[in-house]
C-alpha cells in the first residue's frame, strides 16, 4: 500500500514538472514572438504617432516620443517660448524673454505682473516644455495638398475596370485548361507559368513603342488596362487549381439538362468557385493598388492621370521637409488595403497558400 | 507538390511534344479540343500579342539604333549593341554587381527569417496563433509605397526609432558617428533589406502550409531516435519544406533582379550613396525611358531575360539535389 502511494505521488510529480515545463515554454515564446512582433510593427507605430505631429516635434531629436508641442506664452503682446529653468528652488517653466549670453530676462506665466526675472546661464541648454496635443489637422491638410480625392478615383478606376476584365478571362483560360483535353495542353500551361518568371522587361520596350509611338497613347489609361483583360498566370493557376476540385458530376447533370458548355461553365462552375474567384479578385485590387512601373512609364507628362503610388512619390519628392505631412497620406493610403484584408483574410490567405503549396 | 515539381511532371508526359497524335484526334475529341481552346482563346491571344510579339520584336530592336523621337532615323547595327553593352559599358556590369551584391545580402536574410518566423507561428507553445499570423502577415498589406516612406523616416539617424531603440540598448547609434542607414554606401543594403523584410508575409504563410504539412510521424520517430529540437529541424524539417524554399528562391531572384521600386522613390535612381544604389533595372529604366534610347533598352531587357533564364535552369538543375519531393520515387 505504501509503496503503491509513493509511485503515485512521484508519478503527480513528474507531471507537474511537465506542465510547469510546458507553461514555462508558452510564456517564454510568446512573449519572444510579442517582442518580435513589436519591433516588425514598430515602424507602423511611428509612421501613425509622427503623422499627428507638428512639423517641428517631428525633425526635433530630442522632442518627447508622443504627439506633443512646445509651450509658448504671450507676453505684452509678444509671444515666446517657455522653457524649463532651474532655479535655487527646483525647475520652473518660464518664459524666455530677452536672451543673453551669460544672462537672460525669463517671465513667469503663472505671474506676469512680477516683471522680468533675471537668470544666469547660457539659455541654450535650456530644454523647452513641451505639453501633449494631437495635430489632427495633418490628415485633411496632407488629403488636400496631394489631391488625394483624384489619385484615389484614378486608382480604384483602374483597379475595378482591370479586375472585371482579368477575373473574367482568367476564369475562362482556367476552365479550359482544368476540364478540356486539347493539343499541346501540357505545353501551353508550361509556357503560362512560365510567364511569371519572365521579366517584364523583355517585352516592355517594343510594347511601348506600340502604345506611346504608333497608337499615341502615352499619357492615357489605356496601355496599363488592355494587357490586362488577357487574364495572368497567377490568377489561371490559382483558379484552375480550385476547378479541378470540383465534382464533374455536377457539370454532367447540367450538361444532360440540356445546358451548353457555356452555360455550364456560368451557372454551374463560376458559383461553385466564388472563394476562389473573391481570392483573385483581392490579389488583382492589390496588385493595381501598388502597381508603379507602368503608371511610372505610360502616365509620364500627365500628372491628372496619376496613380496612388506615382502621385505619394511626387509629393514625398516636393515636400520631403513636411515628415508629418508625408506619414499621414501614408497612412492614408494603407486604410483601404489593409480593412480589406483583416475583413476577407480567409479567403486570401487560402489564396496564397493555393498558389504557393497547391494542397 | 507545387507548381514547378507540376512542370516536371508535364515534361515526362508523353501528349506535351506528340505532334503527330496531336492531329489525329476522333470527332468527339476534335469539339473537346476547340471548345477547350476557345476558353482558353483570351490567355492565348494575350500571351501571342504581349509576349511573343514583343519578345521577338524586343530582339529585333537590339539590332538597331532606334530612338523613339526619331524613328525614321532608325538603322541596322547588327550586333553593336550587344557588343557595347558587353565590353564598352562599364555600367552594364557595375549595375549587374550592385544588384547581385544586394541579392546576395538580402536573399538569404528574407528567406531564412520568413522560414524561422513560420516555425515561430507553427510553435505548439505559442498562445494566440491566429492573432500572431495575422499581424505579422499586416506589413506585406501595406502598399509598397507608403512602407517607403515610412521606413525612409524610422531610418532617420537622429529623428527615427529605430536608431533611437539601438542607442537604448547601449550602442552608439543617433550621434555624428551613428548609423546612417541611407546615406553609407556599406548600410544601405541592409536598409533596403529591412524594408523588404515587410514584403515577405507571402513567404512565411507558404513556408507555414508546408511546415503543418510536415507528417507528425516524422517527429515522433525523430523523437524516439533522441533527436533535440535543433536536430529535428535540421533533418526533419527543413528537408521537407525544401520545395517551398525552392520555390520561394526561384520568385526572389527573378524579382530582385528587377529591382527598381525602393532606389527609385528614394532618391530618383541617383545612385545615391555613391553609385551603391545604381541597380541593373534602373540602369535600364534610363536607357529605355530617360534617353528613350530603344535599341540599347531592348539589348539590356534581353540580357536581363537570359541572366534570368540562365539562372532559373541552374536553380532547376541543381534543385533535383536538394528538393524533396514527397511521393516521389528517387
Amino acid at each position: 500500500m505504501a509503496v503503491k502511494k509513493k509511485k503515485n505521488d512521484a508519478l503527480t510529480e513528474f507531471e507537474i514538472a511537465r506542465r510547469r515545463r510546458n507553461l514555462l515554454l508558452q510564456a517564454g515564446i510568446t512573449l519572444f514572438a510579442l517582442i518580435l512582433l513589436g519591433v516588425y510593427l514598430m515602424p507602423l507605430f511611428y509612421g501613425a504617432v509622427t503623422s499627428l505631429k507638428t512639423k517641428a516635434q517631428s525633425a526635433d531629436p530630442s522632442a518627447p516620443l508622443l504627439p506633443s508641442i512646445a509651450v509658448s506664452f504671450d507676453y505684452e503682446d509678444k509671444n515666446y517660448d517657455v522653457l524649463q529653468v532651474p532655479t535655487a528652488a527646483g525647475i520652473r517653466e518660464w518664459a524666455l524673454v530677452k536672451k543673453g549670453r551669460r544672462s537672460s530676462q525669463f517671465v513667469d506665466p503663472g505671474n506676469p505682473d512680477a516683471g522680468l526675472i533675471d537668470w544666469e546661464g547660457n539659455w541654450r541648454a535650456l530644454e523647452p516644455v513641451w505639453v501633449p496635443s494631437v495635430q489632427w489637422d495633418n490628415y485633411p491638410q496632407a488629403w488636400n495638398t496631394i489631391d488625394f480625392a483624384r489619385l484615389l478615383f484614378n486608382t480604384l478606376v483602374y483597379a475595378f475596370v482591370t479586375m472585371v476584365g482579368t477575373v473574367i478571362a482568367s476564369s475562362c483560360t482556367a476552365y479550359g485548361f482544368a476540364r478540356f483535353n486539347f493539343p499541346f495542353k501540357n505545353l501551353l500551361f508550361m509556357i503560362l507559368i512560365g510567364t511569371i518568371v519572365l521579366p517584364p522587361a523583355v517585352t516592355l520596350v517594343p510594347t511601348y513603342a506600340f502604345f506611346v509611338n504608333v497608337l499615341g497613347w502615352g499619357g492615357t489609361w489605356l496601355p496599363l488596362i488592355i494587357p490586362q483583360m488577357f487574364g495572368n498566370a497567377y490568377n489561371v493557376f490559382l483558379l484552375r487549381q480550385y476547378f479541378l476540385t470540383i465534382p464533374k458530376e455536377m457539370e454532367e447533370a447540367a450538361q444532360i439538362d440540356g445546358a451548353g458548355r457555356v452555360r455550364t461553365f456560368v451557372s454551374v462552375i463560376l458559383p461553385q468557385a466564388v472563394p476562389a474567384l473573391t481570392a483573385v479578385s483581392l490579389f488583382h485590387f492589390f496588385f493595381a493598388w501598388n502597381d508603379f512601373f507602368g503608371p511610372l512609364i505610360y502616365l509620364a507628362g500627365n500628372r491628372d492621370a496619376n496613380p496612388i503610388t506615382v502621385g505619394l512619390t511626387e509629393f514625398n519628392g516636393l515636400y520631403s521637409s513636411e515628415t508629418q505631412l508625408i506619414l499621414a497620406a501614408a497612412i492614408i493610403s494603407m486604410i483601404l488595403p489593409l480593412a480589406i484584408f483583416f475583413m476577407a483574410q480567409r479567403v486570401f490567405i487560402q489564396g496564397i497558400v493555393i498558389t504557393g503549396v497547391d494542397k | 507538390m507545387d507548381m514547378f515539381s507540376e512542370l516536371d511532371s508535364a515534361r515526362g508526359s508523353p501528349r506535351l511534344l506528340d505532334i503527330r497524335g496531336a492531329f489525329r484526334l476522333t470527332g468527339a475529341q476534335r469539339v473537346e479540343a476547340k471548345w477547350g481552346l476557345l476558353f482558353i482563346s483570351p490567355w492565348l491571344i494575350g500571351f501571342a500579342i504581349f509576349y511573343l510579339v514583343p519578345m521577338v520584336v524586343s530582339l529585333l530592336f537590339s539590332l538597331y539604333d532606334f530612338t523613339l523621337s526619331a524613328p525614321d532615323e532608325a538603322r541596322f547595327i547588327g550586333l553593336q549593341n550587344w557588343s557595347r553593352m558587353l565590353f564598352d559599358d562599364p555600367n552594364t556590369w557595375e549595375t549587374l554587381f550592385v544588384t547581385f551584391k544586394f541579392a546576395l545580402i538580402s536573399l538569404p536574410i528574407g528567406m531564412v527569417s520568413a522560414f524561422l518566423l513560420a516555425v515561430l507561428l507553427n510553435s505548439q507553445h505559442l498562445i494566440g496563433k491566429n492573432i500572431f499570423r495575422t499581424l505579422f502577415y499586416a506589413p506585406t498589406m501595406v502598399p509598397l509605397i507608403a512602407a517607403i516612406l515610412i521606413w525612409s523616416r524610422v531610418l532617420n539617424p537622429q529623428t527615427g526609432w529605430l536608431n533611437q531603440l539601438i542607442e537604448v540598448t547601449g550602442i552608439e547609434a543617433v550621434g555624428i558617428n551613428g548609423l546612417r542607414w541611407l546615406d553609407d554606401p556599406n548600410l544601405i543594403y541592409i536598409a533596403y533589406t529591412f524594408i523588404g523584410l515587410w514584403g515577405i508575409g507571402n513567404a512565411i504563410l507558404i513556408n507555414l502550409a508546408s511546415l503543418q504539412g510536415v507528417p507528425t510521424e516524422l517527429y515522433e520517430a525523430a523523437s524516439i531516435d533522441g533527436a533535440g529540437w535543433l536536430r529535428q529541424l535540421w533533418s526533419v524539417t527543413i528537408p521537407m519544406v525544401t520545395p517551398v524554399i525552392f520555390y520561394n528562391l526561384v520568385l526572389s531572384v527573378v524579382g530582385l533582379l528587377q529591382f527598381f521600386i525602393v532606389p527609385w522613390v528614394l532618391n530618383l535612381g541617383s545612385g545615391y550613396p555613391e553609385g551603391s544604389t545604381n541597380f541593373y533595372m534602373i540602369y535600364f529604366y534610363k536607357q529605355a525611358f530617360t534617353f528613350q534610347n530603344m535599341g540599347y533598352g531592348a539589348t539590356l531587357a534581353w540580357f536581363m531575360f537570359i541572366i534570368g533564364l540562365a539562372i532559373t535552369i541552374f536553380l532547376f538543375a541543381t534543385g533535383r539535389y536538394w528538393v524533396y519531393y514527397a511521393g516521389e520515387s528517387k
